[in-house]
């Protein structure tokens, strides 16, 4: 991938490290599409709704964090496959992008980020006189 | 490492079970989970992943099935077995980058106990699908009174 690069965990600043450190977060599935406007982030956060959403810009750097709610029910487990962590991923984000103008939308546990770039970075068509 | 006699045509349930064996020894050797991978009884891991849990009076299963629409979940209930399957449909679009992509899924249970399939419930929340069948009466369990 060369315009969105995932950064790498183990490199956070110190803080997010001290944060995070404790934790055990599980890497949600994540396709991203780009085009001449902007990038679009599709991820899978299955038991993940609106006000578990954690998603904050800083220096450059896009973090997701998702808390995950899950349904209790009661008795005993006679079969589990599910991992009931919260999730997180890391992103870099490339200079084009317009990081104030960044929407987030949640729906049946898809996030789904639109990260239009600023309108230097777009192509600019020259029409001829 | 097992000691495996050699065997010229071995059926495909002991080559399932050598794949998990290795994924067990990758588990060892990295103290991961790879034996997820080597599962055979999970066709695909795109399949949903589901949890079942039970109680005196009925029988709850959770399933992981992110970003479909209600009328995308079929849920069945046959002969002791329950099966969740659907089809999601697919987004056209230019992509660079692609990791999540299946369209037909399914899961079956069987359950350990009789159950009342026409008193279940679903409902579906956050990506998350809950069914719960009740038991049967006479899979319930009783208490024998004393006279």
């Amino acid at each position: 991938m060369n315009l969105v690069a995932q950064k790498d965990s183990s490199t956070p600043t110190a803080k997010s490290q001290e944060d995070h450190q404790q934790k055990y977060y599980l890497t949600p599935a994540v396709d991203i599409t780009g085009s001449e406007e902007g990038f679009q982030l599709r991820a899978e956060l299955p038991g993940v709704d609106k006000e578990g959403l954690e998603i904050t810009v800083d220096k450059g750097v896009l973090t997701i964090v998702g808390h995950r709610k899950f349904p209790t029910p009661s008795g005993e487990a006679l079969h589990r496959e599910i991992r009931t962590h919260d999730f997180r991923r890391v992103y870099e984000l490339d200079p084009a992008i317009n990081a104030e103008k960044i929407q987030a939308r949640i729906d049946q546990g898809i996030l789904t980020l639109t990260l239009p770039k600023t309108e230097a970075a777009k192509p600019l068509k020259i029409a001829i006189e | 490492m097992n000691i495996v006699r050699y065997q010229r045509y071995p059926s495909l349930v002991s080559a399932l079970d050598r794949f998990t064996t290795i994924g067990e020894e990758m588990d060892r050797a990295f103290q991961s989970s790879f034996s997820t991978f080597f599962r055979p009884l999970s066709v695909s891991p795109r399949n949903p992943v589901l949890d079942v849990y039970q109680d005196k009076d009925q029988f709850t299963i959770i399933a992981e099935l992110p970003g479909l629409k209600k009328e995308e979940i079929q849920i069945s209930f046959d002969n002791g077995v329950l099966t969740i399957s659907g089809e999601r449909k697919q987004e056209t679009s230019t992509e660079n980058n692609r990791q999540t992509e299946f369209n037909r899924f399914q899961r079956s249970v069987t359950l350990p106990a009789a159950v009342s399939a026409d008193k279940a419930t679903a409902t579906y929340e956050n990506g998350l699908l809950q069914v719960v069948l009740p038991k049967a009466e006479e899979a319930k369990p009783k208490q024998i009174l004393l006279n």
